[in-house]
């Protein structure tokens, strides 16, 4: 039976759990840091002395965990990159912009567990030399800020954060940081960028990578709200714990935020790919099912910029069989563990792990006329393909939706989208951009078609009937 | 009207501008205090934070220019922030806007946001506001009301004082 598993949300909405210092204390809060900044240097058999902050690292690299803001890349792994010889300071981001259309798991822990982020970020600083953090947290989430601010002062006021925590010696401050709407900022180097008081143009990779040369040109850790909790239960539990949850390569818990056409939209922590698509879809303790009368449409299954899955659609991904043989399976999409590999081996991603469903209420035009419309409002304006591509395309749906709609528009869109997609722009904006579109419009050109033939043949009476002498003017067909 | 930041105002501004080693990287910061008291930012404020932050101040204006949240005029006592994004826009937040807008005679057509004649009220559709398992949603201020119905929507704008 699939099921829940609460590891970062195991306080959240229980009845009388707060957001202040004492609750989070009364449920054993601050243990998981006192227990790291006791670690002593462990000599090893070679002769080698491993620092505490070493050991720290070590258990974060052995629990696999992967970032849960997006890319999901290693979180030991971008640790390891840190350049610790500059002699610069190292700085510790966390990145609390949450403005992936379709998340909303990192305002459950922002708002109602904030002691919890903290203590993991505390535990990540320490264990990466860092003495002073920033939590950039997006502009509207005021209240958040506030939250967090008064839980700042709060650990502070214990002892758990500014000068020598817990008489250890070790000096760290964290100060939140406010965004102001834009969406680009989620993007690590954009969010440095914002954070060093400039327009959050993302930085070209090589060579501004942030381990290297990130927030004033130092390097610097940029981290996802909910991958910087669970480096506290990684060094509650240790990493080779941890790393038995979930599955290889996909290991630990992470929440799912899921919405749209179910019946049971929410936020769901469970161990990663252990359950699949229907389940989180259609399980009584997840999503619940479409809505009644409904069938299922279509998935977008890591956030608006993921590529769609149509239902009814079989992807051939690589699977393990028990004896460790590895194999390939062609899969209903539905039947896909919701992981971070084999989603992208089923050619989209998991993302920010926010899931939306479809039913067949929706109607696809209009779905990607929403999409579109969002990224070119949110293109920062730096690469001309993204900045041009995303309005053009954008500016097309609105003209479709309008009724302006041409035949040669789905073609239209897939040239304009694989003129963006595929490294032609400085950072994944571009692809983010053009993935929904490539996706959405070959999935679903039926609708596409069947919509600009019938403006067309519209506008075609139209044509004829003003020609009549009818007082019928031509719907305008050039808005872009 | 001269343009003058009260002295407590000030006295925040300098704590925050003191949480970072290089002055530049709290004008957001600064910004949001400013736009907090004034209720927007003027060319008065853009000059006022360039010179306490070191800066020229085409350096702040087109921070105030890109970042959506920053407002160049004066904007209503209640300002209303309606989600389009996806999962708001399939739970019904188009006609959300619509129906605000209709009630409060504004255009529902018009790009950006918008203020009733008599200041109270700024309409905005925005980008997501990351809430979608409770869409639709609105912000009023700094209050996010969940699964907006219309009927729950006109009674929050009538508790508007």
């Amino acid at each position: 039976m699939p099921s829940e598993y609460r590891l970062i949300l195991k306080h959240v909405d229980q009845p009388g759990y707060t957001p202040d210092i004492e609750c989070y204390l009364r449920h054993g809060g601050y243990e998981v840091l006192r227990k790291a900044l006791a670690l002593k240097p462990k000599p090893l058999p070679d002769g080698r002395v491993l620092s505490p902050q070493e050991q720290l690292r070590d258990e974060v690299m052995r629990s696999g965990l992967r970032g849960r803001g997006g890319a999901g890349f290693s979180c030991g792994l971008k640790w390891s990159l840190v350049d610790r010889k500059s002699r610069k300071p190292i700085y510790l981001i966390c990145n609390a912009d949450e403005s992936e259309p379709g998340t909303f798991k990192d305002r459950q822990i922002i708002y109602k567990d904030p002691h919890q982020l903290l203590e993991g970020i505390i535990i990540s600083c320490y264990a990466n030399d860092v003495h002073l953090a920033y939590i950039y947290i997006r502009g509207e989430f005021v209240e958040g800020a506030k939250i967090l601010e008064r839980a700042i002062a709060e650990a502070k006021a214990h002892g758990f954060l500014g000068k020598n925590i817990l008489g250890t010696g070790y000096d760290l401050e964290i100060y939140v940081h406010r965004g102001a709407g834009a969406y680009i900022c989620g993007e690590e180097t954009g969010l440095i960028e914002s954070l060093e008081g400039k327009r959050p143009y993302p930085r070209i990779k090589p060579p501004y990578y942030p381990a290297v040369l990130g927030l004033y040109q130092c390097p610097t850790i940029v981290n996802n709200v909910e991958t910087l909790c669970a480096v506290k239960h990684i060094i509650a539990m240790g990493g080779t714990e941890y790393a038995k949850l979930g599955t290889p390569n996909n290991t630990g818990t992470r929440i799912v935020s899921l919405s749209g056409h179910v019946k049971r939209p929410g936020y769901y922590e469970v161990e990663v790919g252990k359950v699949t698509l229907r389940d989180l879809i259609f399980d009584p303790v997840f999503g619940g099912g479409l809505r009644d009368g409904h069938t299922l449409k279509a998935i977008i299954p890591g956030g608006v910029s993921a590529k769609v899955f149509k239902a009814g659609e079989r992807v051939k991904v690589p699977r393990r069989t028990p004896d460790g043989k590895e194999t390939f399976a062609e899969l209903d999409v539905l039947d896909l563990p919701y992981d971070f590999d084999t989603i992208a081996a089923a050619g989209s991603m998991s993302g920010s792990g926010a899931i939306i469903v479809l039913d067949d209420s929706a109607d696809m035009v209009e779905v990607l006329a929403n999409i579109c419309e969002f990224f070119a409002h949110e293109s920062c304006g730096q690469c001309t393909p993204c900045r041009e591509g995303a309005l053009w395309m954008c500016k097309i749906l609105r003209r479709m939706i309008n009724g302006g709609g041409r035949k040669i528009d789905a073609d239209e869109l897939l040239r304009i989208a694989d003129n963006i997609a595929g490294g032609r722009t400085i950072c994944a904006f571009g692809d983010a951009c053009a993935w929904p579109v490539l996706s959405i419009v070959s999935k679903f050109k039926d609708e596409f078609i069947a919509r600009a033939t019938a403006a067309e043949a519209r506008r075609g009476k139209q044509t004829v009937d003003s020609e009549r002498g009818a007082q019928c003017a031509a719907e305008p067909v050039s808005a872009n | 009207m001269s343009f003058t930041v009260p002295q407590d105002l000030e006295a925040r501004i300098d704590e925050l501008v003191s949480r970072y080693p290089v002055k530049r990287s709290a004008v957001l910061m600064v910004l949001h205090a400013l736009q907090e008291h004034f209720g927007w930012i003027s060319q008065e404020a853009i000059e006022w934070t360039a010179k306490k932050l070191g800066l020229q101040p085409i350096n702040v204006f087109e921070l105030v220019t890109f970042y959506p949240m920053f407002r160049q005029q004066p904007a209503g006592r209640y300002q209303i922030k309606i989600c389009r994004t996806l999962s708001c826009a399939l739970a019904g937040s188009h006609e959300l806007h619509k129906r605000i807008c209709e009630k409060l005679g504004l255009d529902p057509t018009k790009h950006g946001p918008q203020t009733t004649k008599d200041g109270k009220f700024t309409v905005e559709f925005v980008e997501c506001l990351a809430s979608c398992h409770t869409a639709p949603v609105m912000m009023v201020n700094e209050q996010l009301y969940e699964r907006v119905e219309q009927a729950k929507a006109f009674e929050v704008l009538s508790q508007c004082g």
